[in-house]
């Protein structure tokens, strides 16, 4: 029942939503590759391709710290909260968790509360903590924001796991810690991977929190945090350089997007509809 | 609650849960619940982090709702709600209504595409598009071309167009996710019911109103609740692409909140600020949900 015309304005659109959405990153990859004056574009040409402005940034805008920093950071926050999501999940699931509504009511404000409302306070607290422009002050209170997301998304998960196969691993003789570890996480696995995933980028991408708690230790901040500084330095203020920086630290997400994105993508249209 | 049941709870309580949930509740309860209490707390001080506190009371809150600039700010914040929320989602649903009976080939192919705006960080994002508005960027060579040099400006930092430039990002970062979640929901419409619906001569309209809406509607309020509250809060985007200006023209309570509470060093005024931004995100969030929860029953 679908004619010519139909199937043509639809790829129309879709192709245009497409374009669109590519636009501004094609945008920045194109300004990023041309040369601010032409006689240095005889060194740093690369298969017809003017690469100095990525030279330049990478050299000013240090940005291996501020990679190893974000790694370092973003793995910890996944590993901690899926660690502590992973218990809490299957307790709130599996368990008759006194209080349990209350908490979860507790949980799902948190889910929806602005960081602004935490970020001021936990500003007072790493500094009287001493570990403001640490780690440890954008580790801790970023697994603890994760926190909501993670467990319901896990409750989730494993309230959906059918009741006889935990039954049959208890009569088995497995405690709930087995059942856990043998039965339950390798059934979440992909629930989990997407998850990981899903936290992975948040964390990497966090910069309200960043720009707060690590203000003014270069040596440690992420790279949103050092990029916005690097994009906000007048001396750096040359547009493709600024570019060239940008694509820079787009690159590795962007990498691991091309691998993940059907996974991740249909987690999370199956994650949005069981919540 | 009977007490018999409160009994009854108790009784099959099992208190072995609370080592399970312990580690996660901990770490939230110390730096998520705790800093809420203490930003109100904090709300109540009149304090510069450097001279001790005074405790001014509700002065703070008399201060902040007698701000001009606090007025302006909320108001941004109702433009991005526009831009951030209504036009994707209304762009989402006329895009899903096109493409109702057509089956698509490539369908992850141009999800990943469309996905993209929202796994790239808001600093690039911010920077790509002051490139894109920027005086001798493209929008404007686009312009000159078409023989239109008259309204070249540079987009972010024109009084009259920066509000609604910075709108156009936040369209463009959440249109792709309203798409793909309302075109996955809509392959639950089964092609026989739009055929016999067509044979009864319904228009699009009627598609719309009594197909597509009423089973999406799961999508919709989800789509609605990340976007509207990614309007409300916005700092990044705001930050990287104008640091609120030209003069305030850009400004968002987010903003507002960081530079009384980091810059201006008005630790008391930014926390009864926050806390006001809080309880907004919450009321319409919560009002959402409980929508959402009727309309499941």
């Amino acid at each position: 029942m679908i004619n010519i015309k139909e199937k043509t304005i639809a790829y129309f659109v879709l192709i245009l939503g497409a374009v669109i959405a590519i636009y501004p990153l094609f945008s920045i990859v194109n300004l990023s590759l041309t040369s601010k004056s032409n006689n240095s574009k005889v060194q740093n040409e690369f298969l017809g391709f003017y690469l100095g402005n990525y030279v330049e940034a990478w050299q000013r805008g240090a940005f291996n710290h501020a990679m190893l920093s974000s790694l370092l950071v973003s793995s910890c926050v996944v590993l901690l909260t899926l660690f502590c999501a992973i218990l809490a999940g299957y307790a709130f699931a599996l368990m008759q968790v006194p209080f349990a509504k209350t908490i979860l009511v507790l949980l799902l404000f948190g889910l929806v509360m602005p960081y602004e409302g935490v970020v001021i306070s936990l500003y007072e607290m790493m500094s009287s903590l001493h570990l403001l422009n640490t780690y440890w002050a954008l580790i801790l209170p970023q697994v603890a924001l994760s926190m909501p997301f993670a467990v319901l998304w896990l409750r989730t998960f494993f309230s959906t796991v059918p009741k006889s196969i935990i039954e049959s691993a208890s009569l088995d003789g497995a405690n709930r810690i087995q059942s856990l570890r043998f039965i339950l996480i390798p059934l979440a696995k992909s629930a989990i991977g997407t998850l990981a995933t899903l936290l992975f980028l948040f964390t990497w991408n966090e910069f309200l929190l960043a720009l707060v708690l690590i203000p003014s230790n270069t040596s440690i901040q992420t790279v949103p945090l050092s990029l916005s500084f690097f994009a906000g330095n007048r001396r750096n203020s040359e547009p493709p350089v600024t570019a060239a920086a940008a694509v820079l630290v787009a690159l590795p997400v962007l990498i691991a997007y091309l691998f993940l994105q059907r996974r991740l993508i249909r987690g999370i249209i199956s994650g949005a509809v069981k919540e | 609650m009977s007490l018999k049941k409160l009994m009854w709870r108790f009784r099959y309580a099992e208190w072995s849960s609370l080592l399970f949930i312990a580690p996660a509740i901990s770490l939230f309860s110390i730096f998520v619940v705790y800093p809420i209490f203490q930003t109100i707390w904090l709300s109540f001080w009149k304090w510069d982090r450097i001279s001790p506190g005074v405790w001014v009371g509700l002065d703070n809150y008399k201060k902040v709702l007698s701000n001009p600039e606090i007025y302006s700010a909320f108001s941004h914040s109702l433009v991005f709600v526009l831009f951030y929320s209504l036009i994707p989602i209304a762009v989402g649903l006329l895009i899903t209504l096109l493409l109702l009976r057509v089956k698509i080939r490539g369908e992850s192919f141009f999800r990943a595409i469309l996905f993209l705006p929202q796994i790239i960080s808001t600093v690039v994002v911010a920077i790509s598009w002051r490139w894109i508005y920027a005086a001798d960027g493209p929008i404007n060579a686009l312009l000159a071309k078409f023989g239109a040099e008259k309204i070249t400006t540079a987009w972010l930092g024109n009084f009259d167009t920066s509000l609604i430039a910075v709108g156009i990002i936040g369209t463009w970062i959440n249109y792709g996710l309203a798409m793909i979640l309302f075109l996955s929901g809509a392959q639950r419409i089964s092609q026989d019911l739009l055929d016999a619906d067509r044979i009864d001569g319904a228009n699009m309209r009627q598609e719309f109103r009594y197909i597509l809406i009423p089973s999406i509607k799961g999508e919709i309020s989800i789509v609605l609740i990340i976007t509207l509250t990614f309007a409300l809060r916005n700092f990044d985007i705001v930050w990287n692409a104008t640091q609120g200006g030209p003069g305030n023209s850009t400004n968002v309570p987010s903003l507002f909140i960081y530079k009384s509470a980091f810059v201006n060093r008005y630790v008391g005024e930014a926390a009864a600020t926050s806390f006001l931004l809080a309880i907004v995100i919450l009321t319409v969030t919560g009002l959402l949900l409980l929508a959402r929860r009727e309309s499941h029953d």
